[in-house]
Formats: structure tokens, sequence, C-alpha cells
């Protein structure tokens, strides 16, 4: 089984495709089919349009369009809602302030090891969502190796609350923060860095003065693709944060939820979320894709 | 332009150059204006003052070993063909390459275990490497500001050195908007504004286009005249190497080749490669009275009257071809050759011979007509011992 809202499957392709897409075909833009497309490509080619874009046009032909006021007002909906947005952009936030230091680690630090722990890294990318869960459970549940010592200590309880909404998602989501600023980290020239050091920069400020900007558009990128990514968390937040209404209960999971009891908020809910993703992809058009 | 041709107006212009570069009295001049701002120039009392390095890089197949000294004032040139390992011994210096051996001291202070951001070096980088999120005066003001100035005092000396550099007009601008001559004296101006004992320049003007460099080569040389510690700068160009620079030491597969004054250089070849650089024809023989013995090769006839191990020198224009051996030419100096390579080489022609001595000849494209040259022919090239210089090697 596949999260419901399955983000794209690397970051990095999708982040290049975000900033670096239309700069390399400018130009070389074949103008309609008139070099001949070959028929045993544009029919799978075609194939494959539809069947990414069916499911979206079916969706808002099945949207209940006179309820859906009531719908969306409706104060559950919107609990969901808030608490899906706050979520994600705190697993965004945490993502970053953690993420952007081990994406830098990785690209500039050569250490025995690297790709090993690149590995790792990239590992929740790939995993199973509620494997994740699983394993967040036996490392900070109640009973897990650490979490029995939060618990014991500090009395602090993750699982099944909304701080443990936000590591759920900052789980999943930061790997895909960590490729992608690595990648910019690699594309960007490090020499600029090592001008900051001979004018007397240490190594921590010229990362903050000189490549924390220069790789901005890269970390926004990537912020925003974990953001979108967290926001449609559902495997791992399930399992290890439960789906509790108003604390844990986040917008995929209202709707799953929902369409065994309620189709039309389902659709409703469903719509919100499409909503929200095009309004990403567009707010990340408008950013990197004309400016650049 | 090729090479020798830039060498052949260097050294016409140098002797003008360095007659208005001969007012050193100007050292110090930046001194003297003081520019606030910390400066690491912990100078131990009686330490000998300047450059004294001994770079060892070992890189698998690649070893740079490259004694170099030079005092407070000096302009170094480090000249070489690709490869060699200036733009190694550059970074070894400014800190960016560790050293495998060998030390570096400036001004007495032993340099060559401390950080790059820590040793009072300034670096203007090949394609200047400003940074390009910040203007031109903050570019300048990053260095006081990691000195530990505050943000409106590195901005004041930032300006002063804008200023300077004739910038004031451009201190908003980012350095995408700034020409390659500008950009070039930002980073300039960025590096000198860290008050540094030791300014390194990587290539210079190679990211220049021909017309801007004309123009930027005599301003960089009148601003590194006025800088009161020791330059060294790196480049392939032997024009930019024998304007800017005082000495020049020639590197090759990363070991120093040659080592003197600019004018010392081109006249005294001791490399094929420092030869072709400045556009010479360089033997190297056993000398005989007024005969050089090449090696290898046949007799060459010379004024200078010397013994043992020489060189001889002559240039390309000094060759007379002949397409039926001479009978009346006064030339004490005849070889058959054959013709390997002919191209065009400013509004001359420059043939490359093979034969008993491989030499280059230029010719005018008229006589190359006439001559009915063309890869495989067989000429009579004379060169007249007047036009030869030995010189002991």
């Amino acid at each position: 089984m596949s999260s419901p809202t399955d983000a794209p499957d690397t970051p990095a392709a999708a982040a290049d495709t975000l900033r670096g897409g239309p700069r390399r075909g400018r130009g070389r833009v074949r103008k309609g089919f008139g070099r001949g497309v070959p028929l045993p490509l544009l029919v799978p080619a075609l194939l494959g349009l539809a069947f990414l874009v069916l499911p979206l046009i079916a969706l808002l032909v099945r949207t209940p369009w006179h309820s859906l006021p009531d719908q969306l007002t409706s104060p559950e909906v919107w609990q969901a809602l808030k608490l899906s947005l706050l979520c994600a952009t705190a697993a965004t936030a945490v993502s970053l302030v953690i993420g952007v230091p081990l994406a830098w680690l990785l690209a500039r630090v050569e250490f025995p090891g690297r790709g090993l722990v690149r590995a790792l890294v990239t590992l929740p990318l790939v995993l199973p969502p509620v494997v994740g869960g699983v394993a967040l459970l036996m490392a900070l549940g109640r009973n897990g190796i650490v979490g029995q010592w939060l618990d014991a200590w500090f009395g602090i309880t993750l699982p099944f609350t909304t701080t443990g909404v936000v590591i759920a998602e900052a789980f999943v989501a930061m790997p895909f923060l960590v490729i992608s600023v690595e990648g910019t980290l690699r594309a960007a020239d490090p020499r600029y860095e090592e001008a900051a050091a001979t004018l007397g920069a240490s190594r921590f400020t010229a990362f903050r003065r000189v490549t924390l900007p220069l790789i901005a558009p890269g970390i926004a990128a990537g912020a925003v693709l974990a953001w979108a990514r967290a926001l449609g968390e559902f495997g791992a937040t399930i399992t290890f944060a439960g789906n509790f209404p108003g604390r844990t209960q986040t917008m995929p999971l209202a709707v799953y939820l929902a369409l065994q009891s309620d189709p039309e908020a389902a659709i409703a809910l469903s719509l919100v979320l499409l909503a929200v993703s095009v309004a990403v992809l567009a707010g990340l058009r408008d950013r990197w894709m004309t400016a650049s | 332009m090729t090479h020798t041709e830039k060498t052949q107006k260097a050294q016409k212009t140098q002797n003008t150059e360095k007659a208005e570069k001969g007012e050193k009295g100007e050292k110090g001049a930046y001194e003297a204006t003081g520019v606030p701002g910390p400066g690491p120039s912990e100078v131990p009392a009686g330490a000998p003052a300047g450059l004294d390095a001994h770079l060892v890089v070992d890189r698998g197949s690649f070893r740079l070993d490259v004694a170099l000294t030079a005092a407070p004032g000096d302009v170094v040139a480090l000249l070489g063909p690709n490869g060699a390992g200036k733009t190694t011994a550059l970074r070894a210096l400014a800190g960016l390459t560790p050293l495998n051996g060998g030390h570096l001291r400036l001004d007495g202070a032993a340099l060559e275990r401390t950080a790059p951001e820590s040793r009072p070096v300034g670096v203007v980088f090949q394609n200047y490497l400003l940074f390009p999120h910040l203007t031109a005066l903050d570019n300048v003001a990053f260095g006081p500001r990691c000195h530990g100035a505050t943000k409106a005092e590195a901005r004041a000396q930032a300006a002063e050195w804008l200023e300077r550099m004739g910038l004031a007009e451009h201190a908003g601008a980012k350095p995408r908007r700034l020409s390659g001559g500008q950009a070039q004296r930002v980073a300039l101006a960025r590096a000198l504004a860290t008050n540094p004992r030791l300014l390194l320049l990587d290539e210079p003007l190679a990211a220049l286009d021909a017309r801007t460099r004309l123009e930027v080569r005599t301003q960089l040389r009148r601003h590194l005249a006025e800088f009161e510690a020791v330059a060294v700068l790196v480049t392939h160009d032997p024009l930019d190497a024998m304007v800017l620079a005082d000495r020049l030491v020639v590197i090759e597969d990363g070991r120093v080749v040659q080592e003197g004054t600019p004018a010392d250089i081109a006249r005294h070849p001791r490399t094929d490669y420092i030869a072709h650089l400045v556009g010479l024809n360089l033997y190297k023989g056993r000398a005989e009275d007024h005969t050089v013995h090449v090696d290898d090769g046949p007799a060459i006839t010379t004024t200078e009257d010397l013994t043992g191990p020489v060189f001889v020198a002559f240039p390309p224009s000094a060759v007379t071809l002949h397409r039926d051996r001479p009978t009346g030419s006064s030339a004490r100096n005849l070889w058959q050759c054959e013709v390997a390579g002919l191209e065009t080489h400013g509004d001359q022609i420059r043939a490359a011979l093979t034969g008993e001595l491989p030499l280059a000849a230029d010719l005018t494209t008229v006589a190359a007509a006439e001559l009915d040259l063309h890869p495989g022919a067989i000429v009579w090239a004379t060169v007249k011992a007047a036009q030869t210089h030995a010189y002991p090697a």
C-alpha cells in the first residue's frame, strides 16, 4: 500500500525539474510534432499523461459543488486543515534546522563511511511510511529505546501527540530536503567558501554569510518539497501518532476516515489538499521557473 | 595575438614602463593613508621582512617543489605552462592546499600550520569570485567584518577602498552588473581591505577581453607598485608577467626552471618553453671561440667568444629563407631545412622547419608565396652571426 498522496518519487529530480527545466529547454524547443514522434513512444506517452491526469479530473467531476461550502466550513475540516498546516510547517522547520547542516556535512566534509551515511539518510525516502511509523514507535514510543528514558526522566511522551505528528512527518519529509540541498551544495562553487576563508572568515562564518545565501533557492525548493510531503504524510503519522481529531488527525487521515462514512466529505477534503498542492506548484513556478 | 608577439611588444614597452615604475618612492602610499582595521602582522623584532617559502606539495604523480623569496614591495610573477603547478603554489601560500613539506615564513612568522582564515594573506582569484549576493561595497567590507570591525566601520573602510579604485559610484552594484575590469578592481579592493602582508593574484587578467586587458593591466601595475608588502601573481601570459612583475619565477613541471628580471629572462631563455614564450629559437650546445656546436646538431657561428656549455638564441625574424642554396650570402650560418608547417602570425607567416636544425622562421606573406612554401618543401635557411646571441648555460 502506498500513502494516499504520493509526493514526487525523488526530490532531487523534482527540484531539478522545478529549477533547471525551462532554462535547459529554452531556445531548443521543437515546435509541435513536426519532427515526427515515433508511434511506439507517442501512444504510451499519451497513455501515461492520461493516467496521471484522469484521476484528478474525476475528482473534480465528482465534487459535490452544491454542498461544498457547507462541507468546507464545518469545524472538523477546519480543525484537520489547521492541524495539517501547522504540523507540516513545524516538520519543515525541524527538517531545515537539522537537515541543512546534515546536507552540508554530506556535501562538504569527507569522512569515512560517507556513502553509507548518505544511503541511511535516503532510506526513509523509499521506506514504506508505515514501517517508518513502527520504527519511530520502537525508538520514541513509551517503551522505545529512547522513549522510555524520555518518559522516565522528563515525563515526555511523544506517540499519539501533536508533537508525534510533527516527528513522523519530519522523519518522512526530511530526506527530501537533505537530498535537494546536498545537490544544490554540490553544484555550488566551493571556491566561494575558499575566497571567504582568505578574507578571514571561519568555516561557519563562510557557511552563514556566503554559502547559505548562495544556496537559498535550493533550500527553498527543498523546503517546499518537504512541506508538501509532510502535508500528505499518512502511514507514519497514523502508526506513530494515531488518529485523534483535533490532536493528531491531519487532513489525509480525515480523508481516509471520511471516505468510509461520508464520501462527499472525503471528496471535499481531497479537493482542499489538491488546491494546496496546485498552489504550491504555482508558487514554485513563479519563484524559480520564470525568474531564471 | 600570440605569445611571441606580445612578448616582443612587452620587451619594447618594458623599458619605458620600468622607468615609470622606478619611482617607487610611492611605495607605502597605502600604508601612509592608513586604513584602520586589525591586520594580523605580529612581526617579531629583527625578523627578516617579506616572504620566505619552500613549497612542497605531493599529489600522487605530481610534485610541486618550489622555493620562493621576496622582500616587501616586490612583485613576483610565477610564470609557467598550464599544469606546471603555479596555481597549486598560490593555493599553498594561501593555505588552501596543505604543504607536504618545506616551510612558509612571512615577515618572520611561520605560517605553514596556520589556517587560511588566520593568514595575513589576500587573494585575487581567477574569475574574481566576488560573492554574487553581496554588493561591491559589502564584498569589500566582508574581510574587515571578519576581522572584527563593526558593520559601519567595515563599510566605511570598504567605501574608502572603492573610492581609491575609482569605483565609488558602483558601490551599490551587485557583481553581475559590473564589467570585467570593474569586477577585477573590486576583487583587488576586497583582497587589500584586510591589509594583507602577502597579496596573491591568480591569472588576474585572464578573464578580461583584449581591449579591457590593456587598461586594467596598466591600473593593476599602478596598484601593485603602491602595495607595500609582497605580491605574488600567477600567469601563463608572459606579457602580463613582464609588465606587472619585478621578478619572474618560471615554473615547469612543479619546479623552478629559471628566475630573474623580465629583461634577463626575455634575453636569456634557458628552456624551450620560455624561448617559445618570448619568441626565440633556442639551442643548447658547447662553445669553442665563435662556434657553438649544438647538441645533436650543426654548428652555429656567433659573435660572442665563449667556451663550455652555452645557449644560443635568435629570433625567427633573423632567419632568411631561400629556395636554392644561396651563393653570395654573407650569412655565416646556412642550413638545409624542410617545411613542417605554416601558420599566420600577425601579418606575417611563421614557418616551422625541420632538418639538421629545427627552427622557426618569420617571413612576409609575399615572400612565402614567392618561395612557394608548403609543407614538405625544401628550403635553405641563413642566419647572420650578428643576430644570434650566445650565453653560458
